[in-house]
């Protein structure tokens, strides 16, 4: 029994959900090896060989995996997949882009979004945006299975000396090609990696209204975030989004302001450490889930928060 | 150009769902059912584009129980052509939910299929990807804007950093985002013509598929619950408790 942890990467630097992906792992037990597919990507070979407790790491450096779009990335993953019981990757978008096509080339129902490892074929994971946890087992012979990270504490990057074996290209798929991509560009920390997010809903009004909110952000060192409904307001990109269908956050200190607290948006940070809660609407759903709930008109909330911080 | 719209019977998203008192499976008993909302910007998408003339057909199939009839009715009033229904009585995963899929995007040949990204109910974000892998077609997930051109598609992306573009060949499978459309609602008269449309139930029995179930619910239970918290009265209050008592700011 062994496992395969598909890294996620940009082709320079491991990103941190692989290492929470390999806690995972570590839980099931066994051997754990990394794949890295992507296209000059040896630096991340070597971060991902010195992640703690990696015993080996499979690189397949191709021009072919670039953007590690689906297709090709799912043959490759299919190809070596007969050497693993248990197949994992980030329930990021590039997990559960990839991982259900591989699922089902190898027959096999994926487990997605696990929160907790019960056993080598028990798992927990969210359902019906987290109103639920489902304890599900599985029969097939190989798990396919995508880990919220946040739900496990990352291994060290360092402290391993994982050997890396070269593979080449296998099953290059011409159906889909890259165009190009729009990444935000933004000196604060990553929304899913910060200790602190602070998040605005339709009480903001605007997205000219943000500012107030990455005043604060800048003094605490935060990411900031927002509900569905500033998304679909037009307030704020996607990229944004926490909740369901959005991310899933969980830092030591989160701060929803004007924010009502569907559902929708608990199930992406109710298991952040401190919750606080600033809402004019004293009955706000919001406020069942704060620590700290501040009934105040964000207008003159925030630049009095700021202004104390 | 034919597009089909596979589509999802689900408890409608205002309602909270709770754990069955055994533990055994959720609550279902008497909740609202709805179609999946990224089933309804997937049926909005697919009218759009014949509204626009690139699509002459557009087909809502569903994999389901028998009362999944309605959420077909909604999408054939919501501008579908007409509606397929492949029926079981179990509650079918995925996997199997994708290959009853393929077989009906077998013999219908569209150049188009467009679905959801995932369904509210179990969340799971993986019939979309699985049916590409078992028509071998190549896959956009998470779509916010589509454009076709001749024999592909040109799809925007929402990706965890911003947004990426690639271009998939047709037939091709995309999954919608909440960002692609803002689904229109059905209107009275619409309704009444929907009730006239073509809805063939097919029975998932005649397909030959294998759809025994992978997964075993052992139990469902409600996530840990959240100690009670308290009302600050001030900003200058809230400031302090978080230095000095939950020490999360310094």
């Amino acid at each position: 029994m062994s496992t395969l942890v598909i890294a996620e990467h940009d082709n320079v630097n491991l990103k941190p959900a692989t290492l929470n992906t390999v806690a995972a792992a570590n839980v099931i037990g066994g051997p754990v090896h990394i794949l890295v597919a992507g296209n000059a990507c040896q630096s991340v070979a070597d971060e991902a060989a010195a992640v703690d407790g990696v015993e080996k790491v499979i690189l397949a450096d191709d021009s072919a995996y670039e953007n590690q779009l689906a297709e090709s990335t799912a043959n490759l993953i299919q190809s070596i997949s007969a050497n693993y019981s248990h197949i994992l990757a980030p329930a990021t978008t590039f997990g559960k882009n990839v991982l259900p096509r591989l699922s089902a080339l190898l027959d096999v129902q994926q487990i997605s979004e696990i929160t907790e490892v019960v056993s080598d074929d028990t798992f927990k994971r969210p359902i019906y945006a987290g109103s639920c946890i489902a304890t599900v087992k599985s029969s097939d012979s190989i798990k396919v299975i995508t880990v919220r990270a946040t739900a496990f504490d990352p291994v060290n990057a360092s402290g391993g000396s994982a050997s890396v074996e070269s593979i080449s290209a296998d099953g290059v798929s011409d159906l889909s090609t890259f165009v190009n991509e729009e990444i935000a560009q933004s000196d604060r920390p990553e929304l899913t990696a910060a200790s602190i997010v602070i998040s605005g809903g339709r009480g903001m009004q605007s997205g000219d209204n943000f500012h107030l909110l990455e005043t604060i952000a800048d003094k605490l060192g935060a990411a900031v975030g927002a509900s569905r409904a500033a998304v679909d307001a037009g307030f704020v990109p996607n990229d944004y989004q926490v909740g369901q269908t959005g991310k899933i956050v969980a830092p030591d200190l989160y701060i929803a302001v004007g924010i009502s607290g569907a559902i929708q948006h608990l199930a992406g940070m109710k298991d952040s450490k401190v919750i606080v809660a600033i809402n004019k609407d004293e009955d706000a759903p919001i406020f069942q889930v704060a620590d700290y709930g501040l009934v105040a008109d964000l207008f003159n909330a925030l630049p009095e928060l700021a202004e104390q911080l | 150009m034919k597009i089909v719209v596979p589509i999802k019977r689900v408890v409608d998203y205002n309602v909270k769902v709770r754990p069955l008192g055994d533990q055994s499976d959720v609550d279902l008993n008497n909740v609202k059912m709805a179609m999946n909302p990224f089933c309804e910007i997937a049926i909005e998408e697919a009218v759009r584009l014949k509204e626009a003339g690139t699509a002459t057909e557009v087909i809502a199939v569903t994999v389901g129980k028998s009362d999944s009839q309605e959420q077909l009715r909604t999408a054939l009033a919501l501008g579908a052509d007409r509606a397929i229904l492949v029926e079981t009585d179990s509650l079918l995963e995925p996997l199997a939910i994708a290959k009853a899929l393929a077989k009906v995007i077998e013999a219908e040949s569209p150049q188009l299929v467009i679905l959801g990204k995932q369904a509210i109910d179990g969340d799971n974000n993986q019939t979309g990807q699985m049916l590409a892998a078992l028509l071998s077609y190549g896959q956009a997930t998470f779509a916010s804007e589509i454009s076709i051109d001749g024999d592909s598609a040109s799809v925007t992306r929402e990706i965890d950093g911003g947004l990426q573009t690639i271009k998939v060949s047709l037939p091709t499978i995309i999954t919608t985002d909440l960002r692609l459309n803002e689904p229109r609602y059905a209107s009275l008269p619409n309704i009444m013509k929907a009730k006239k449309k073509e809805l063939d139930i097919q029975p998932i029995d005649a397909m030959g598929i294998d759809t025994a179930p992978r997964i075993e619910l052992l139990s469902v239970e409600l996530p840990p619950a959240r100690q009670e918290g308290i009302k600050v009265e001030s900003v200058e209050e809230l400031v302090s408790k978080l230095k000095n008592e939950a020490k999360v700011i310094s």
